[in-house]
């Protein structure tokens, strides 16, 4: 760790309090890096925002989102609806609201499961290399070769449509570039002289594997896992526009946005405000991504 | 030294490394990194191996360890060969030869502190009982030199000396018989070095160590062997202990390389001996004698035949060279060709 050394040489760094153990101090670095930087900060607000509207979906919105009003539908944004009804007249806002918890909850165990599979693939295949990276890595080009949404939509169309299958789906379709990302880093660190040392000294596959080598391959999966919540968002937006993930009358916002696509002309914010929340989620994570790998880059100090 | 114990004893080793190629990623060649070496390393004794980068030096000693597999040979370990050892086996000897890398900033996990590294050496080989283990990481650290107000301190605070001290600290926490130091003070500033080789040196004297001293650099070599081995493209081209070698050095390749040894000593200026050409390929060494391609002395015979190591009558007992022409160059009927030197 050269770079970590030269990082926490601090002279050009804003004020930081000495004497903090070397851990802390490593971590507040990172922390100043990435409160440097503007656009991750805000992806970051962002999702907090975000993940603050899913714990109080229930009292921030206005209105149950389930109930129809039919003599009101499709109403413009006022001051009673702030994004106007829907074909059935219920409140956009507070669906929008709602479907918060179901998107991050498919960006988030979609990641935590394709990431769990992936690393675990991966590892394997960049420490053992030979035969077993070769049928991995074959395996893993397979899945790839498919576009990602293109095998969600196979893998949902086969087990049928429904929110826990989606994010089966885009877990599947998540692995192999997980397994990649690990696979590389598994390469770089395992020829270290300090993992000879550990096999020097007798110890199993698994102490090596778990205890040296995955802790310093965490910044660049912890990149890619901030930057795939994005993508597997946007993927499962995808199959619930096309019918085939969370089912009516749940509020997912793919599922919202494919309801409005039929009053585009006379009601355009039936899909506007769905549209727009998925953009603001998936720029927002990718925000904090990006801001994440330049935090981590050692390359970077300013 | 023939009367000592032999510690470890290494036979026909051979290392190939397999060129992968084509569409269907066969194996096109080999690298032949080290091609057929044998020598004992004697109890107690400092046993340095010496060669320019490439040659195989370093390849020798992570195979004795296994770190990398060896293609061929065997390598005795008290008489046990270490190679016919299951993986379970392997691992349990292996508190008794550990190893100390030149890299002291990769050598160490960056995420341990002392103590996590320490301890986890201990509890692996499990040498002392739990409790005892916080002991003895203190204790470790005072034989190294280390504070123990150090202990909890990540790896990056250190310099390069206290990083490779505490390799050294892993390394002896196993209480292991041999250690082989790759490259061990290379990476060092000179001043480090120093110190560190005499670390090395009080805990050999203190603990009955055995070392396998791998380097290319000769000062530090003669400072510390007791024997040397000098290695050119994977092959043992002279090995002597430490006076015979410096002073009465038989093959042309380890005369070049003592050339190149700085003199401070202006009026008598060891005449240096410039090789030319570069170092050939281990993929595809040349037939015959390996140096001759750039070998002042060499000759048809040298192009044709590998010269085994042998002992001629000039020689000290356990001082081999690996030249067909060692008598006719000593007795100065074979003159180098002028070019050659400067």
């Amino acid at each position: 760790m050269k770079q970590t050394s030269q990082l926490m040489d601090g002279s050009n760094l804003s004020p930081m309090p000495p004497d903090l153990n070397p851990k802390a101090k490593y971590r507040r670095v990172l922390f100043y890096k990435f409160m440097r930087n503007k656009t991750a900060l805000i992806g970051g607000i962002l999702i907090i925002l975000f993940i603050f509207i899913t714990i109080f979906g229930s009292i921030i919105a206005p209105y149950d989102p389930y109930t129809q009003d039919i003599i009101n539908k499709l109403q413009g944004p006022s001051s009673d609806h702030w994004f106007g009804t829907d074909n059935f007249g219920r409140d956009i806002f507070s669906r929008v609201i709602h479907g918060t918890s179901i998107t991050l909850f498919i960006g988030f165990s979609s990641v935590i499961l394709g990431a769990t599979v992936g690393v675990l693939l991966g590892i394997i295949s960049g420490y053992y290399g030979g035969r077993i990276d070769s049928i991995i890595m074959r395996l893993m080009d397979v899945l790839l070769a498919f576009p990602g949404i293109l095998l969600a939509l196979a893998i949902v169309t086969i087990l049928g449509g429904s929110t826990m299958n989606v994010v089966y789906a885009v877990a599947i379709s998540s692995i192999p570039v997980f397994a990649r990302v690990v696979r590389g880093s598994t390469l770089s660190v395992k020829k270290l002289e300090y993992i000879d040392a550990m096999k020097a000294l007798g110890a199993s596959d698994i102490r090596i594997i778990f205890k040296h080598i995955f802790p310093n391959i965490t910044s660049p999966l912890i990149v890619q896992a901030t930057l795939y919540i994005a993508t597997a968002i946007l993927s499962a937006s995808g199959l619930s526009f096309l019918g085939l993930g969370a089912q009516p009358p749940d509020p997912e916002w793919g599922a919202m946005l494919s309801d409005g696509r039929s009053y585009l002309y006379n009601a355009p914010h039936v899909a506007l405000f769905p549209g727009l929340a998925i953009v603001v989620v998936v720029l927002a994570f990718n925000m904090l991504g990006d801001g994440l790998r330049d935090a981590f880059d050692p390359k970077t100090k300013e | 030294m023939q009367n000592q114990k032999v510690l470890l004893k290494v036979t026909n080793l051979k290392q190939y490394f397999p060129i992968k190629g084509g569409i269907l990623g066969r194996t096109v060649n080999h690298v032949k990194a080290v091609d057929d070496i044998s020598f004992k390393v004697y109890e107690g004794e400092t046993l340095s191996i010496v060669g320019e980068s490439g040659c195989g030096k370093s390849t020798t000693g992570r195979a004795i360890l296994r770190l990398d597999e060896p293609s061929g040979g065997q390598v005795e370990f008290r008489g046990e060969d270490l190679l016919s050892f299951s993986k379970k086996k392997m691992n349990a000897i292996r508190k008794e030869m550990q190893i100390i890398f030149q890299d002291p900033y990769a050598s160490i996990n960056p995420r341990q502190t002392v103590r996590q590294i320490l301890t986890e050496a201990l509890e692996i080989q499990n040498v002392v009982p739990k409790k005892e283990r916080g002991n003895r990481v203190i204790e470790l650290l005072e034989t190294v030199g280390l504070g123990t107000h150090q202990a909890d301190r990540m790896p990056h605070v250190f310099s390069g000396g206290q990083r490779q001290r505490i390799g050294i600290a892993r390394a002896l926490s196993v209480n292991p018989k041999l250690i082989v130091a790759d490259e061990a003070v290379s990476a060092l500033d000179v001043s480090i070095q120093a110190q560190v080789i005499n670390l090395l040196t009080k805990l050999q004297r203190e603990f009955k160590l055995t070392y396998i001293f791998i380097s290319h650099d000769l000062g530090v070599v003669r400072h510390i062997s007791d024997r040397i081995i000098v290695m050119y493209v994977g092959k043992i081209v002279e090995i002597a202990d430490k006076k015979s070698l410096f002073e009465n050095p038989k093959h042309p390749y380890t005369r070049a390389l003592l050339s190149a040894i700085p003199s401070t000593d202006i009026d008598n200026r060891p005449q240096r001996i410039i090789l030319k050409g570069d170092v050939p390929s281990p993929i595809d060494p040349p037939k015959g004698c390996r140096f001759h391609t750039r070998c002042p002395f060499a000759t048809e015979l040298c192009r044709q035949e590998e010269p085994s190591l042998r002992q001629t009558n000039l020689m000290l007992d356990g001082h081999k060279a690996a030249c067909h022409h060692i008598e006719e160059i000593e007795a100065g009927t074979h003159q180098p060709s002028p070019l050659t030197v400067s």
